[in-house]
């Protein structure tokens, strides 16, 4: 998924060979990750799909099914990875994740500490940020996230970027061989107090510590710890409002004026249809009214409302 | 990692390590003065001053000062000055304010609270008394204090420790810090792009080490310095522009790039982008040299974004610009090699971010996005929602793009305190609209 050196640059890697990582696209939220095998055959709604004649075609590209019908096959990102993963947590969406990126300051290099680790999601997107040189330490104390996850990491040819350990970071803290050489820490924790003291230790000086927890309570208590060792603590909450757009057919004709030979002794309360007898005093080349096609924006209509509230604080400079 | 703080190896910091953890000389600092009251922009020299209150305090003392180290105003027998100041760990006190039973309601605002005059504050401070003095006098001569309830004595203090204990933290410049700092001085400059929607860029088109990015900055420099801090000295930022001449870059100063990170940020119109041939490239040479001088030459305007003395900036010219003579350093916003362009004509761009304000966004992108391998991703900033969904309309029309989706951010920030957790009382209602998509091919 992630160029490790400049020949594997996505502008250099745009012929789907086999063994390939690809994201099947349906529509943009019917998507699937397939690894593409010579002999391998995908089964969807619209009919059957041969690998074989997705080999050697540019990604980005339409496919068609044996009825005809086609999807696109995509080059993974860790985008498109976070909304086509198996969760096997609660994850962390776009907004989250690219604000949390932003705002440790992860850039090519940096050392970033993880727990939990869970579905993987934040993971990917921090082991783009700290390629090619960097490291994603991630600890999750439950055995089989822990593995899945590392399967997934070898699946999206991330694993030299991430390590995941097996490990309660609440109960025993981080490793003491990282100590002192984080850039960043990001706790996705119940408890996430229980950690700070442990992640303050992990840190470089003036490095940046984030907390994600969907209660105040925890935030509450988190912050209060954060106080003895931290500065610029501060807590965020961050969404996604996305929008509709349409073309829609809307009624440009003036409600009144235009019609000036009929009936305008008073102003009526309701818009009326106009006739097209009004001898073309308007442009609009139809039939039966003044109508326009028009792009246009709304909001949709539901939202995730809440996710978590992203604390984030700098290690006191003691020194 | 072994830190030094002498200057000579200081400075070789600047060029090997991607993430410099002292302020050296000569280096583009971030000045946090009262906890976010204030941030100034600042280029380190001996000369540098920053006026606090109605005080000019040198610079100096930052230099070889690790970032994350905190200032206060002290005085002395020559004047006030800044001085490193290492805090003291604090101690959990916070679980028994519920009980207070003191409130507000005996307080009068008659002006005769304070008994001290500031004749007498002066005087103080002319003895060289610290500031924490001068707040524990203020205290005690207070009438009103002791019947206050405890929030508001916390809060009393911390207005008179702004006002005469200032504080003045030293911090890294970074994407995040700058764009926050002119968000809240000079939005229109950066297109009001606040800091959630500038990330949202950045994750959107994919931005990564080895990656070829295609930008069309027309907000100073923004954009192109958050790309170029994601590439880490790898890969390409290309800031396309359109016609003659090239969009300003300045704020790419303000970065502290190594010149590994500089080399990889270099510009070329879009017409020689979108040209087939690859041999008509030699008119724009004065151009290019235009772009330079522009990035380069220490300007009035990009030093500072609130004021900083006029004796900050002379030095500064003094300082830097005869080291670029010297060492000729490369410079961001160069021109794109021959054999880049030649490259990204064969192969496309990896990632495309459009931040043009005041242009139309379809107008840009249908000449920009032919650019782009197929399967890239590309992130369209605006601060005006329609343009933008005319722009989505038109390439769901011509099947140029899919994923597409139209999203604002939405950044709410909370105060919290032990019993008084509340969103802030004010917010910025708005950061920009951002249209994102995957460039498909429209052959089959």
């Amino acid at each position: 998924m992630l160029p490790t050196e400049s020949k594997k640059a996505l502008s250099f890697k745009r012929y789907i060979e086999d063994g390939d990582l690809v994201i099947v696209y349906e529509r943009h939220d019917v998507m699937k990750p397939v690894v593409v095998s010579k002999n391998g055959v995908l089964q969807n709604r619209f009919g059957v799909y041969k690998h074989s004649d997705w080999i050697g075609k540019p990604l980005g590209t339409k496919v068609f099914s044996n009825k005809g019908k086609f999807v696109y096959l995509l080059a993974p990102t860790p985008e498109l990875w976070t909304l086509v993963l198996s969760h096997r947590t609660q994850i962390l969406y776009i907004a989250d994740i690219s604000f949390v990126v932003m705002y440790l300051e992860v850039v090519p290099g940096c050392v970033v500490l993880e727990s939990g680790t869970g579905s993987g999601s934040l993971s990917t997107t921090l082991a783009r940020a700290v390629a090619p040189t960097g490291h994603v330490y991630s600890f999750d104390f439950h055995e089989q996230r822990a593995e899945s996850a590392r399967e997934d990491f070898e699946k999206t040819g991330i694993s030299s970027l991430v390590t995941v350990e097996v490990r309660d970071i609440q109960g025993q803290g981080f490793p003491e061989k990282l100590s002192g050489l984080a850039d960043s820490v990001f706790l996705d924790l119940p408890q996430p107090w229980l950690a700070v003291p442990s992640a303050a230790k992990m840190l470089k000086h003036d490095g940046v510590l984030c907390s994600f927890s969907p209660c105040i309570e925890q935030v509450q208590r988190t912050c209060e710890v954060l106080r003895s060792d931290f500065i610029e603590i501060r807590t965020f909450e961050v969404l996604l409002r996305t929008y509709e757009v349409k073309e829609v057919k809307v009624d440009t004709s003036s409600m009144v004026g235009e019609s000036h030979d009929e009936d305008n002794g008073g102003s009526r309360p309701c818009k009326r249809k106009h006739r097209s007898n009004e001898e073309g005093n308007i442009s609009q080349d139809n039939d039966s009214s003044t109508t326009t096609s028009v792009v246009m924006a709304r909001p949709c209509s539901e939202a995730r409302g809440h996710t978590g509230y992203l604390t984030f604080a700098r290690l006191q400079c003691l020194s | 990692m072994e830190f030094n703080k002498d200057q000579a190896s200081v400075s070789e910091n600047k060029s090997q390590d991607p993430n410099p953890r002292f302020a050296f000389e000569g280096c583009s600092v971030l000045l946090d003065v009262n906890d976010g009251d204030r941030l100034v922009f600042a280029r380190l020299s001996g000369g540098a001053i920053l006026k606090i209150g109605n005080k000019n305090y040198s610079l100096k003392p930052l230099i070889g000062a690790p970032f994350g180290s905190l200032f206060q105003v002290e005085n002395g027998e020559e004047g006030s000055f800044l001085s490193r100041i290492l805090p003291v760990k604090q101690e959990n006190n916070s679980n028994n304010v519920i009980d207070d039973s003191r409130d507000n309601r005996e307080l009068v605002d008659n002006n005769e609270a304070q008994s001290l005059t500031g004749e007498e504050i002066e005087a103080m401070r002319r003895e060289g008394a610290k500031g924490d003095e001068i707040i524990e006098a203020l205290i005690a001569n207070s009438k009103t204090f002791d019947k206050k309830f405890q929030f508001s004595q916390e809060k009393y203090k911390l207005k008179k420790q702004k006002k005469y204990a200032p504080k003045l933290l030293l911090r890294r410049p970074f994407a995040r810090s700058i764009c926050e700092a002119y968000f809240k001085k000079y939005p229109s400059r950066i297109g009001f792009i606040r800091v959630d929607a500038l990330s949202l860029l950045l994750t959107m088109a994919n931005v990564t080490a080895y990656s070829d990015v295609l930008v069309v900055d027309m907000v100073g420099g923004l954009v192109t310095g958050a790309v170029a801090e994601r590439l880490g000295g790898t890969g390409y930022v290309c800031n396309a522009y359109k016609g003659k001449y090239p969009y300003s870059v300045e704020m790419v100063r303000m970065f502290n790039f190594s010149d590994k990170v500089i080399e990889r940020i270099v510009q070329s119109s879009i017409s020689e982008l979108s040209s087939p041939a690859s041999s008509e490239e030699n008119n724009q040479q004065e151009v290019v040299y235009n772009a330079e001088i522009n990035i380069n030459e220490p300007s009035t305007s990009d030093m500072v974004v609130e004021e900083i003395s006029v004796t900050a900036e002379a030095t500064v010219v003094g300082a830097v610009a005869p080291e670029c003579k010297i060492i000729k350093a490369p410079k961001a916003g160069a021109k794109a090699s021959k054999e880049a362009i030649q490259m990204w004509r064969e192969n496309g761009f990896s990632s495309l971010i459009i931040a043009a304000q005041d242009q139309d966004p379809w107008s840009v992108a249908k000449d920009v996005l032919p650019l782009l391998s197929y399967s890239a991703p590309f992130a369209i900033y605006h601060q005006y929602l329609q343009p933008l969904a005319t722009c989505m309309h038109n390439l769901q029309q011509e099947k140029m793009a899919i994923n597409l989706q139209i999203t604002e951010p939405w950044l709410r920030e909370y105060q919290v305190l032990p019993s008084r957790s509340h969103p802030h009382m004010q917010m910025s209602s708005f950061g920009g609209y951002v249209l994102s998509g995957i460039r498909i091919s429209t052959t089959s």
